[in-house]
């Protein structure tokens, strides 16, 4: 007499924790929260700057009349107040950006850590002098 | 999952993304979208601009700009989206929206820029 007997099989013991429900707003809670999100949502505003710049591009390229178009939209009221928007996200981006550059580069000199306000003192040192010279390309009449 | 294997190619574009669009984005923006079209400082003429955008290396710059700083929104926006909104269920179709999204700007860019005339 054969028993044919399927092998036992194990389920790991999986604990179950308890977890709250977190709202989809909870990042309207604190400040800090909010801050965050601010800072992740201004890469949608970088996004939007491609995309102008690539228009730009586009508009150079098709002639003349092209671009005098694209500088007509350009001064639509609406884009302006989405480009103010832009400008206050896009600095944002940066400052928050260089901010947080000393926990990201941890620079040493003679054994010693650089303290953290030169690293970022070099960081804004540096985004002044390249937009002095992106200025100086594209200031032209 | 190929996520995974992924990510560390992903950060650094982010990050590369993120210092270029730092250092470079607020100014092209305070010119082309408020200084020149509000007439607060007279705007280059389209001859100037034209020859500018002609040189090799403007053009290059202009090209890692655009791609960069679109792979850089597409990590920060795909974990707003996870973190913020918490769809898990459409993770996948956020994660191939926002690079597909960079992939077609960047195509989009290299098209525009190699066939500059």
């Amino acid at each position: 007499m054969t028993e044919t007997r399927q092998p036992a099989r194990y389920t790991e013991y999986h604990p179950r924790w308890y977890r709250s429900r977190v709202s989809t707003w909870w990042w309207l809670a604190q400040w800090p929260y909010l801050k965050f999100i601010l800072r992740e949502i201004s890469s949608v505003f970088v996004a939007w700057f491609v995309v102008v710049l690539l228009l730009q591009i586009r508009a150079l390229s098709r002639g003349s009349e092209a671009y005098a178009a694209f500088e007509r939209w350009l001064q639509n009221p609406l884009i302006v107040l989405l480009n103010m928007i832009t400008l206050f996200f896009v600095v944002f981006h940066a400052v928050t950006w260089f901010n947080v550059a000393p926990r990201a580069m941890a620079i040493r000199f003679r054994g010693k850590r650089v303290p953290d306000f030169w690293i970022v003192g070099a960081n804004y040192a540096a985004w002044a002098a390249v937009s002095l010279v992106l200025a100086w390309f594209l200031v032209r009449s | 999952m190929a996520k995974q294997s992924n990510e560390p190619v992903l950060w650094a574009l982010f990050s590369a993304g993120g210092v270029f669009a730092a250092f470079v984005i607020p100014v092209h923006l305070f010119l082309i979208g408020l200084a020149f079209p509000l007439g607060w400082i007279p705007a280059p003429g389209y001859e100037y601009l034209h020859a500018l955008v002609r040189l090799p290396l403007a053009r290059l710059y202009v090209f890692a700009l655009c791609s960069l700083a679109l792979f850089h929104w597409a990590h920060r926006f795909r974990y707003t989206l996870y973190d913020g909104l918490q769809i898990k269920h459409l993770n996948e179709l956020i994660f191939f929206c926002c690079y597909g999204g960079a992939i077609l700007g960047t195509v989009w860019a290299g098209y525009l820029l190699w066939n500059f005339r």
